[in-house]
């Protein structure tokens, strides 16, 4: 398959009153066309501003891109200029953010809003942009799709708008969809609902997806990939399989424990003590070790490096690592 | 819709009776007539003056007469200048004072707006402040103290515009300036607040995220919604243009309605003062209704026919 997007090392701050939040620290991952990615991680942990960062879309100042590289289709997009930026905005990438209540404005017809991204990066007339709409608007599953273009957001349910919202973000065809937690504000029968659309949209446009989410319920459904961030780095990244049933690093483990599952008797959840460490001065090592069950001296000294346990799982915790395990194994 | 105007209509209507019903009390319980300055008449002369235009009457008989002139749109002459009727000085002076109050507000608005947008675009940077500066300085200066200033340096020392008078467009520049100021600085600090606090909203990113060009998201997606409190304040500024075009017709000698006005007042000339009232409140209040259908044209959730079920 061919890689459609490849980051390395993407370092983001914030410069607050408080000093500089380091968000992002070292982020690396690569999506190939077709393939859904989701990055899971909790509140904070990064995978939002990842995100942002992506479509260059981090406000700036406050926010910085220290370092790293993000190459779409080969093209650094770091460095890219903003008017070439915008092109790639909405045409190569798109996004769809979290609360479908407050991403359409309210005061223009879904209509206006759902062509205004094609006139802007095509030429095509209005009728040819209005007939398009009517048609993602359809591809959705909006019924009477022509009559809806001159409605206003307010004019529609929480999982309508949604839909719309996606129909906006498709309508130029895109090669790589980014959803920045699309299923969060929505009921549980919507969600599922939206989660189909996205298999379905997947299906029939080969469009790329990244998936942010902290809800492994949804990421079991439509990932093909997932990646765990924590404090601002990827420390666990695999296939659904490998995550969900070879998941190696602690914190990994700690999420799924957490998790509800109809394949276990014990009704009680376990949770993760303890919060994430501060960013405005991360810890040296692991930043897990403060809540790790299995926390070893080296964890707290020394960040580890990455252990490959497959072509495609990846993981970054001690325990892994080749003398690790020798030492395990000797007691 | 229909329905919605024709409900406001009568309610304008019962507003302006109401403005007049309280003017023409408050103004008859103040001391004092049209004929206490005029020392040569004797009292049979005053009496009848008095009958002649019904001031020996019961106060209710007056209003009830008073009323009649409203109906019929007649107030009849001015007691101080009888060779005029109340309607000859409306027709004369308001124009004036309305082209003064127009071109007052269309300045304020703009500048207001645009000074706003460009403060939230820079925010705290140089403009941003320089901005904030004129609109605190233009809230707290009185429209009065700034005229006579801006004769003083741009009329006098200068001599850059005409001091006074009306009778070209620049004439015009500098009552509109005086007059404009204060309405306009309020309108840039609603504008930069309500801005700032649009530019944030989730939309906004939407349309950074289409790759849309930045004047379009600023102007098609933020300004929109970031204009909604200033229509809602510009009825109130323009009661406050209106009454402040008064003081400025008096300070730059200009034949509007104030004069008459102020006039009227001091000499207790009781239709020149009736008559205004009733014309001026009724202009204002079909200003504010204006408003209210600009309101519902810009937010789409307003909806004016939802009202007639209540």
């Amino acid at each position: 398959m061919e890689k459609l997007l490849e980051v390395r090392d993407l370092e983001v701050s914030f410069l607050t009153y408080g000093g500089e939040v380091q968000a992002v620290r070292g982020v690396s991952f690569d999506l190939h066309r077709g393939e859904t990615l989701a990055i899971v991680g909790e509140s904070g942990c990064g995978k939002s501003v990842t995100a942002n960062s992506i479509m260059r879309l981090i406000p700036q100042p406050p926010g910085r891109i220290t370092n790293g590289t993000i190459q779409f289709k080969h093209k650094e997009l770091i460095t890219l200029p903003e008017n070439q930026m915008r092109k790639i905005r909405g045409v190569d990438i798109s996004m769809i953010f979290q609360d479908p209540m407050t991403a359409l404005n309210p005061t223009l017809t879904v209509g206006n809003q759902l062509a205004e991204g094609l006139k802007q990066h095509t030429s095509v007339s209005a009728k040819e942009a209005k007939q398009k709409a009517v048609e993602l608007l359809d591809l959705v599953g909006i019924p009477n799709p022509e009559e809806r273009l001159s409605l206003y957001p307010h004019q529609f349910s929480g999982g309508m708008r949604q839909r719309i919202v996606i129909a906006m973000a498709l309508i130029c065809e895109p090669e790589l969809l980014i959803a920045d937690e699309p299923t969060t504000a929505l009921d549980v029968t919507i969600q599922a609902q939206i989660l189909e659309l996205f298999e379905r949209i997947q299906e029939q446009t080969g469009v790329a997806i990244i998936l942010i989410t902290h809800d492994l319920g949804v990421v079991a459904k439509i990932a093909d990939r997932i990646a765990v961030m924590y404090a601002g780095k990827i420390i666990e990244v695999g296939t659904k399989k490998e995550i969900f049933y070879h998941s190696q690093h602690p914190y990994t483990k700690g999420l799924l424990n957490s998790v509800p599952r109809l394949d276990r008797r014990e009704g009680k959840l376990i949770p993760i003590d303890g919060t994430p460490p501060d960013l405005f001065s991360p810890p040296a090592g692991c930043p897990f070790t403060a809540r790790c069950p299995k926390a070893m001296e080296v964890c707290d000294r020394v960040y580890p490096l990455e252990t490959n346990l497959s072509s495609t799982h990846q993981v970054e915790c001690w325990l892994q690592d080749e003398r690790a395990t020798k030492l395990l194994a000797s007691k | 819709m229909t329905k919605y105007i024709i409900k406001r209509f009568l309610i304008m209507i019962g507003t302006v009776l109401i403005i007049a019903t309280l003017t023409f009390f408050l103004m008859h319980a103040i001391p004092g007539s049209p004929f206490n300055e005029e020392r040569s008449s004797n009292e049979v002369v005053q009496a009848n003056l008095e009958a002649h235009y019904h001031l020996n009457e019961p106060l209710f008989i007056q209003y009830l007469i008073y009323l009649k002139s409203i109906a019929t749109l007649d107030f009849g002459p001015s007691i101080k200048h009888p060779t005029q009727t109340v309607n000859d000085l409306l027709g004369r002076g308001f124009p004036i004072s309305f082209e003064l109050g127009i071109v007052t507000i269309l300045v304020a608005v703009f500048s207001g707006i645009i000074l706003g947008v460009l403060a939230a675009l820079k925010h705290n940077g140089i403009i941003d402040y320089l901005a904030m500066t004129i609109a605190v300085l233009g809230i707290s200066i009185p429209n009065f103290v700034l005229a006579t200033l801006l004769i003083q340096k741009l009329a006098v020392d200068w001599d850059i515009f005409p001091a006074a008078t009306w009778s070209s467009p620049v004439h015009m520049v500098l009552p509109t300036l005086a007059l404009a100021t204060g309405p306009m600085a309020i309108i840039a600090r609603l504008t930069r607040s309500s801005m700032l606090e649009v530019l944030t909203q989730d939309y906004i990113k939407t349309a950074r995220a289409k790759g849309l060009m930045p004047y379009k998201i600023i102007i098609k997606h933020a300004l929109k919604n970031a204009l909604m409190p200033v229509v809602t304040i510009l009825g109130t500024l323009l009661a406050g243009i209106l009454t402040g075009t008064f003081v400025i017709e008096k300070i730059f000698a200009i034949p509007g309605m104030g004069r008459y006005f102020i006039e009227s007042i001091n000499q207790r000339d009781y239709p020149v003062i009736m008559g205004t009232t009733v014309f001026y409140s009724f202009f204002l209040v079909f200003m504010l209704f204006l408003v209210d259908i600009a309101y519902g044209l810009l937010d789409p959730r307003i909806k004016m026919h939802k009202k007639e079920g209540e």
